[in-house]
């Protein structure tokens, strides 16, 4: 249950561009989380939802944009895509495949008021 | 802090003690300036450009003074910066200082404290180390570890699940690290939180011990990606069980095809040797690098 770290640390981030930029409430937050991450994402808006209570973030809308996963397969020597961490290749079925894209955690953009 | 499931500093302890709070700021975001001026509507109705003000992309579609209107706000920040910052400082600090870190993770009963302490006892005072160990509660394992003659610190957790690189920072500063030396961190056993938080160590290294499933590394695949090395554990246990070795070994590599794995077991010592001349290259490679820039320092 680390996603209730990771929804602090979203918090976090907000509270300091709303002492940047002078913003106080926020609407939507937009967040940019890979196929391959290590977050539940259930579990991400349900923790995001209690740590914003009573902060800028206050039932702000949590919009998630996945980013799909991919990998660079040795064998073929092309990029892949990777819906797990466990898939092999689609081409070849080998499994030395390396994450290339897909594992981010990112705060991309806010709407705010 | 969290009232369900506790993660975060507010219960965590090192030795005892609260955490002190962090002053660090987390650094200059980014925001992008908007490029026709800020204040004024987009040309194209409907799209919105990440800049800063866009009044034109309210759900008015224009601005008007009063009244209000939302704007978007381009932020771009990794959500894992902020340890990831501090994680830097403690890699940093340790390079400094030739110290070479390893982060043991695993699922809770794989045998990471008595490895540790095999490996501590094997070592016979060849190499000054440290030890922090992470728990939710108590300080056994810390006591185990005293035990030996080498110096740890316990950190309480509290409800939280995982070290995270600021505790691990305020631990350093409290353990009077040597120069050249080896700081072993016994991370909370869970083999899913650990995976995503850098604590500024050299190598994750992952207990998989055999009197688990073989698939393991499968259904907890995060883990075993992070990892450099995965010490397969309680080996001397094979003969009574049904786990099938090169199996579990085979899933792994499938999560991280450049996995290093060395046969373990506390008990009958077997692979202890391997794990010390792995532990010896590390320390001699940190020592040595420590030493190459300090005579870089002196040239400039």
């Amino acid at each position: 249950m680390h996603e209730m770290s990771l929804a602090e640390s979203v918090l976090q981030i907000i509270e300091d561009a709303a002492r940047q930029q002078g913003f106080s409430r926020v609407r939507t937050v937009w967040l940019e989380v890979g196929q391959l991450a290590c977050v539940e994402r259930e579990a991400l808006c349900f923790s995001f939802e209690q740590v914003a209570k009573e902060s800028v973030a206050d039932r702000a809308r949590l919009e998630i944009v996945e980013v799909k996963g991919q990998g660079w397969c040795s064998h073929c020597g092309c990029h892949v895509p990777l819906p797990a961490l466990y898939e092999p290749c689609p081409d070849c079925g080998n499994y030395q495949v390396k994450v290339t894209d897909g594992d981010q955690l990112r705060v991309r953009e806010l709407e705010v008021e | 802090m969290c009232n369900t499931c506790g993660c975060g500093n507010g219960q965590a302890l090192i030795a005892g003690q609260a955490l002190r709070k962090s002053h660090k700021s987390g650094g200059a975001m980014r925001f992008r300036v908007p490029e026709g001026g800020a204040g004024h509507a987009q040309p194209e109705a409907g799209t919105h450009h990440h800049n800063l003000l866009d009044y034109g992309a309210g759900a008015a579609g224009a601005h008007a003074p009063g009244m209000s209107q939302s704007r978007m706000v381009r932020i771009e920040r990794d959500i894992l910066a902020k340890n990831n910052e501090y994680a830097d400082g403690n890699r940093n600090y340790l390079a400094e200082r030739g110290i070479f870190a390893l982060n043991l993770v695993s699922s809770p009963g794989s045998g990471k404290t008595t490895l540790l302490v095999k490996t501590i006892k094997e070592l016979h005072g060849a190499l000054p180390l440290a030890v922090i160990e992470g728990d939710q509660q108590t300080e056994n394992d810390a006591a185990r570890i005293r035990a030996t003659g080498a110096p740890a610190l316990q950190i309480n957790t509290g409800k939280g699940c995982h070290l995270d690189a600021h505790m691990v920072g305020q631990a350093m500063q409290r353990l009077d690290l040597q120069d050249d030396s080896l700081l072993m961190i016994e991370n909370v056993g869970n083999l899913v939180c650990p995976a995503g938080f850098d604590l500024g160590e050299a190598h994750k290294v992952v207990i998989l011990s055999v009197t688990e499933g073989e698939d393991k590394p499968l259904k907890y695949p995060d883990m075993f990606r992070a990892a450099s090395l995965m010490l397969l554990n309680k080996c001397d246990l094979l003969p009574h069980l049904e786990f099938d070795a090169d199996l579990a070994i085979a899933y792994a590599r499938r999560i991280n095809p450049d996995l290093k794995v060395i046969r373990i077991s506390a008990t009958s010592g077997e692979g202890v040797p391997e794990l010390l001349d792995w532990i010896a290259t590390g320390c001699r490679n940190a020592a040595a690098r420590k030493q190459a820039s300090k005579q870089e320092a002196l040239i400039e």
